[in-house]
């Protein structure tokens, strides 16, 4: 079963990947080949058994809602690809 | 005075508190041995020299004031997936090349409370993904063995600069077995702490349900001296546990009588190495020696479903925890693109690397409507039963042991073209981050040349036993003494 041109780019797409043709090629071959692997998953017998989210057992941890020194603006932007005044700059959304 | 840069933690300590030596000669000599075995090991993405400097000068005023901690004045090196607001923090990507930080790791806050020197930042695979430290958007790391192995991976870069005597200790990242495996592959300790011992704030996210940093050092002594350090509950970590942090290294120096000690056959796996085979069963047999009960006929049925379990909730997470690169608040931009969704494609096609990718995709994928029950779901139940059958077995047993990898290094190139040659690479260490639970690899011997580890796998916040374990053998035998010549 190899992944379709089509679920490899439905992917990409979900991702935000941008793929060249030898991409969509080579990820459909390698994922369906990793996919085929993880086949006898399948089978494993999971009746009545729950997930496990994460391995250790808290669970909603709480803490008071305080305002507390957070970090300063300069510094949250110092490493902004491009800004404007006390903002991000992005490109237009709507277009 | 020749300074050795071969000294151990507790060794460079006890020459620092007697004034022999100071820090800021040892930091040079250790900047020197980087200068002379860089450039045949690269296991270093940044060396922090000035700040070393500073950070040594600060350390001998503190040490001529009186105040001595275990790590005043030590060099490390800190693998380049924990945020260090003086060092840019790369993840070997180059969709962080240039990335300084806002703030430092909880761990790196603590290390450096302790009066630590921080020589640089190391190599890894891209985002801590890979098992050979090949995928690095920049350069291999050489393994200190063989040159022309791989060290292991993702912290192949912290395992082959303490190896190479470029640093006393480093600290790493396990999600599936990346500070055991390389710990393994260049004759070191490494130790994967408990799911919530250790504060994971700062540290950049791969797959956070199976995440934990920790130490790799010379020496078990060196381990518990870091664990004792870096250890403790952190509320910027919502997944740190509140669990008190006993001292390390009293358990050290106890003998193994009365422990009971289980040999999981699943662990001895198809495809294994003979010598590392050969290497393993004969350090059990000394672990009997030293007085431990050795159960040779353990199972854990399922353990042959981890490697699906981990290559679907691994990629899942990281498919999620990776939506954060979207080159509008920091890292690489695609700036040469008609708008706002192909700069966002365009930045992360060119931002990350193949592997990295790879995984992004196999997660979208196993997230995605109509997939999410056959696979996400399905493994995380299967992650139940892996679970539970560690709980059963640490009900008969102190521990577990098992090979850390069932190769010695191989040859770098030799697995880049087959994905799942690779990937079982990590097939002994996976397990125990699914399960959320300790372990420790320690040298347990050669094949040939080169370094076999051995992995010791305890219940939840049993690292004071595995350390005891680890002790007893290496004080027991001489492997942890043969230093690699380069």
């Amino acid at each position: 079963m190899k992944l379709t041109r089509e679920e490899v780019l439905h992917i990409a797409a979900l991702a935000k990947l941008g793929m060249t043709e030898e991409d969509i090629d080579r990820f459909g071959t390698q994922l369906s080949n990793i996919l085929e692997n993880f086949e006898a998953l399948r089978k494993v017998n999971t009746d009545g058994v729950p997930p496990t989210t994460q391995p250790n057992t808290l669970c909603n941890v709480m803490k008071d809602d305080v305002v507390q020194p957070s970090l300063p603006v300069e510094d949250v932007l110092a490493n902004a690809p491009a800004r404007e005044g006390d903002f991000f700059r992005i490109r237009a959304v709507m277009e | 005075m020749t300074i050795p840069t071969s000294l151990t933690i507790h060794e460079a300590h006890r020459l620092l508190a007697k004034k022999e030596l100071s820090s800021t000669e040892l930091t040079r000599a250790y900047l020197s041995r980087i200068e002379s075995v860089e450039p045949k090991v690269r296991a270093l993405m940044t060396v922090t020299s000035e700040l070393a400097m500073k950070q040594a000068a600060a350390a001998d005023k503190r040490i001529a004031d009186g105040d001595i901690k275990p790590l005043t004045g030590v060099p490390g090196v800190i693998k380049d997936v924990l945020c260090t607001r003086d060092a840019r923090t790369t993840c070997s990507s180059k969709m962080l090349e240039n990335f300084v930080p806002p703030y430092d790791a909880a761990i790196v806050e603590k290390l450096y409370a302790d009066g630590m020197v921080l020589l640089g930042k190391t190599n890894l695979d891209e985002f801590a993904m890979g098992s050979s430290t090949e995928n690095s958007a920049y350069f291999r790391t050489h393994n200190p063995w063989d040159l022309q192995r791989v060290p292991g991976g993702s912290s192949g870069g912290s395992a082959a600069a303490v190896a190479a005597g470029e640093s006393v200790f480093a600290l790493g990242s396990d999600t599936g077995g990346s500070i055991r495996q390389p710990a393994s592959f260049c004759s070191i300790v490494g130790v994967k702490p408990t799911y919530g011992r250790v504060s994971r704030y700062g540290l950049i996210s791969y797959a956070s349900s199976l995440d934990q940093i920790g130490p790799m050092t010379q020496d078990v002594e060196d381990a518990a001296i870091v664990l004792n350090a870096i250890s403790g509950h952190d509320e910027r970590d919502s997944t740190s546990m509140p669990n008190p942090v006993p001292d390390y290294t009293r358990v050290l120096g106890r003998d193994l009588r009365g422990m009971k000690l289980g040999i999981p056959k699943e662990y001895f796996v198809d495809g294994m190495q003979p010598e590392v085979d050969t290497a393993i069963k004969t350090a059990i047999k000394k672990l009997e020696e030293l007085g431990a009960n050795i159960d040779w006929n353990v199972s854990l049925p399922s353990t042959p479903h981890a490697l699906a379990v981990y290559y679907i909730i691994a990629p899942s997470e990281a498919s999620a925890n990776l939506a954060r690169y979207d080159g509008v608040r920091y890292g690489f931009s695609c700036q040469d693109a008609a708008g706002m969704w192909d700069a966002l494609e365009k930045t992360r096609q060119f931002g990350f690397g193949p592997e990295v990718k790879r995984r992004i995709m196999l997660g979208t994928y196993a997230l995605s409507a109509g997939y999410y029950d056959a696979y996400y779901l399905k493994a995380q139940k299967v992650r139940t039963l892996i679970r539970r059958e560690f709980d059963a077995a640490f009900e008969k047993y102190d521990a577990l042991i098992t090979p850390t990898s069932p190769t010695v290094p191989f040859k770098a190139g030799e697995k880049s073209d087959d994905l799942m040659a690779m990937y079982l690479s990590d097939v002994c260490t996976m397990p125990v981050n699914i399960a959320g639970v300790p372990a420790i690899s320690i040298p347990a011997g050669f094949g040939g040349s080169l370094p076999i580890g051995m992995q010791i796998i305890g219940k939840n916040f049993a690292e004071e036993t595995l350390l005891r374990i680890a002790h007893a053998y290496e004080q027991a035998t001489e492997w942890h003494k043969q230093k690699p010549e380069i």
